[in-house]
């Protein structure tokens, strides 16, 4: 279930009720979001769309929690998002969000498994039980045979899963992927957006993603475009299934 | 010690850098450890001194003597408990750079007023029974490889003449700074081969009081004993008679001190300047450990224990490197008898090293904590 017309439906996992963020550049004014709403169900694979600068990262940054918004608020599950601040919203973080950034972000002097494990570090897990977490998530990847090489050993593609496996090592409620493929070639791209849609189909994750990319947003359940500051079905309208 | 990797390989990541910096603080460290050796070595008097002991000198000068008659004499003053006394022989071993001090004692009122002394039984009786005799200091015969049974000759320089001594014996100090670089021979050998102009005479007298709290009370008592003499003599206690001596070469600890505060501000800059490349260079990854959900404390801790085991690090080989070269004794030939590095003095090595540490972490830590991941993430 995903809808963006702000009614209030039962079993959303993620509620976004008028949603603004502004920006201030000088004496100007931008205003990126306005009035957004937004519903997603748990095990939903939703891909948001649009221009550059038409505020797709933005809307991620805000539901991860890595940003505040101007207006509005954000409820994930029993817990609203926007009222959180410091030490609370980074727990929250941790404990619910997985983020895959476009350029895969993964600590250069770190192994593929130090990468994977640097969420685990942050919880009471043992060391036997963080590495049986993590040797998981890799072969979740097949990356089993990839652990301990770093990231300069391995090509982009497998980057990417190393920062996927980190992404969901910890069991997150719902990923978050910016722009996961734009660095990617084709064929790397299609293997990424396979493991995730499996994430989703398979493991019943919850999964967001911003793409400029029509061919990644193919694989999303849903398609939604951002235009001046709103989120709009895409033309498909296969929103609200 | 779950973050110990992630601190350790951030550490070593540009290993040119790293290396640098760590070769910065271990050169400061290794100067530190020594100027505070030399220190020790200089003021060393000072530092092992007993507080219930006076030193009596001729009051124009160290090297005027003083009549053997006043041994008695002292003795009589109320709050004495005992004295001795040593004249400085100045003799050269085969070469003047040789050099470590020889004394001509009293030896049974010598080892009694100096029990940090300590000489195997048998050894000691050989000694008090042979004229030509002497006992040295463990440091010494090790410097010179020197055994008991060895026939040890002295070239006289205030006393003319070639000196031959048996070594009987060899003392230990019981405290590790205790200076073991004297050579100690019979006073009466040196009144029977010595000049005329140095019969019935010592160099200086050292006295043990009853009570520490009476020294004061004894230095006047005894100076005031010989006033008008022929031999006025001036007395202090052996704490202020090591510090004056060594004032003689001038404030040490000043100096000390200022090229300590200017190695130690140098390293600041430079450690300072390579963790704040180091946080620079990796803002992106910052804002992905609070992406992932690092705090900013926790962020803010690991940058800091990043300069703090850089620093200490570099102290520890500094230090140990110190260490290592004060085992192998005095390297001027005898001008620093007592060339050691105390524990604790290394221990203050250490907190230095951690204070540079933390000091030149701060800025860049706190950079790292107040980061914006957003903003962050853009710069990536």
């Amino acid at each position: 279930m995903v809808r963006v017309d702000g009614s209030d439906v039962d079993g959303s996992l993620i509620r976004v009720r008028n949603l603004d963020k502004t920006y201030r550049r000088g004496s100007e004014e931008i205003h990126v979001l306005q009035g957004l709403n937004l519903d997603v169900g748990a095990g939903e694979f939703v891909a948001f769309m649009g221009p550059s600068g038409s505020g797709k990262t933005t809307l991620l940054n805000l539901l991860g929690g890595l940003d505040t918004p101007s207006a509005g608020s954000i409820r994930v599950g029993e817990d609203t998002v926007t009222a959180m601040s410091g030490r609370r919203l980074t727990g929250w973080r941790a404990r619910h969000v997985g983020f895959v950034f476009q350029m895969y972000n993964l600590i250069p002097v770190l192994t593929a498994f130090q990468n994977v494990e640097l969420p685990l570090l942050l919880t009471n897990l043992s060391r036997a039980e963080r590495r049986r977490h993590v040797e998981t998530a890799l072969s979740l990847m097949g990356l089993s045979d990839r652990m301990k090489h770093y990231p300069r050993q391995l090509s982009g593609g497998q980057e990417q899963r190393v920062a996927i496996a980190r992404a969901i090592v910890a069991d997150p409620t719902f990923l978050l992927c910016d722009e996961p493929t734009g660095d990617l070639d084709r064929k790397s791209a299609d293997e990424i957006l396979g493991l995730i849609s499996a994430l989703v189909s398979e493991h019943g994750k919850t999964v967001l993603m911003v793409t400029h990319d029509p061919r990644a947003a193919e694989w999303a359940n849903v398609i939604l475009h951002l235009e001046k500051g709103a989120l709009v079905d895409s033309p498909q309208g296969n929103a609200g299934s | 010690m779950k973050y110990l990797p992630l601190i350790v390989r951030n550490l070593f990541r540009k290993k040119t850098r790293a290396f640098l910096t760590l070769g910065s603080i271990a050169v400061a460290l290794f100067l530190f450890g020594l100027l505070v050796t030399v220190e020790t070595a200089l003021s060393q008097g000072v530092e092992v001194a007993g507080a219930d002991r006076l030193v009596v000198i001729n009051r124009v000068s160290l090297i005027q003597p003083l009549p053997i008659a006043y041994r008695d004499r002292l003795l009589q003053i109320p709050g004495v408990t005992a004295v001795t006394y040593a004249s400085w022989f100045g003799g050269v071993y085969q070469d003047e750079r040789n050099f470590f001090p020889q004394f001509a004692i009293d030896p049974e009122s010598f080892l009694k007023m100096y029990p940090e002394y300590s000489v195997p039984p048998a050894q000691w009786k050989t000694f008090l029974g042979d004229r030509e005799g002497c006992v040295v200091g463990q440091a010494t015969a090790k410097r010179f490889g020197w055994k008991v049974g060895d026939r040890i000759p002295l070239r006289g320089t205030i006393f003319p003449g070639t000196w031959e001594f048996n070594l009987d014996g060899i003392y230990t100090g019981k405290r590790p700074d205790d200076d073991t670089t004297q050579f100690w021979f019979h006073r009466k050998y040196l009144e029977e081969r010595g000049p005329e102009w140095f019969k019935g005479y010592v160099g200086w007298y050292v006295v043990r009081v009853d009570n520490p709290d009476h020294a004061v009370d004894v230095v006047k008592a005894i100076d005031a004993r010989f006033a008008n003499s022929a031999w006025e003599t001036h007395t202090d206690t052996e704490k202020a008679f090591a510090a004056s001596f060594a004032k003689q070469i001038g404030n040490i600890r000043f100096i000390i001190l200022s090229i300590g505060g200017v190695v130690f501000f140098t390293l600041l800059l430079v450690t300072g300047n390579t963790m704040a490349m180091a946080v620079r260079e990796r803002i992106g990854e910052l804002a992905v450990l609070k992406t992932v959900g690092f705090t900013d404390a926790g962020v803010l801790g690991l940058v800091l224990a990043e300069a703090l085991t850089l620093a200490l690090l570099g102290g520890v080989i500094g230090l140990g490197l110190a260490k290592a070269f004060t085992l192998s004794g005095d390297p001027t030939g005898g001008l620093l008898p007592i060339f050691y590095l105390a524990p604790w003095k290394m221990a203050l090595g250490l907190l230095l090293a951690a204070m540079v540490g933390v000091l030149s972490g701060i800025v860049p830590a706190v950079t790292a904590m107040r980061l914006k991941i957003v903003d962050a993430l853009r710069r990536v």
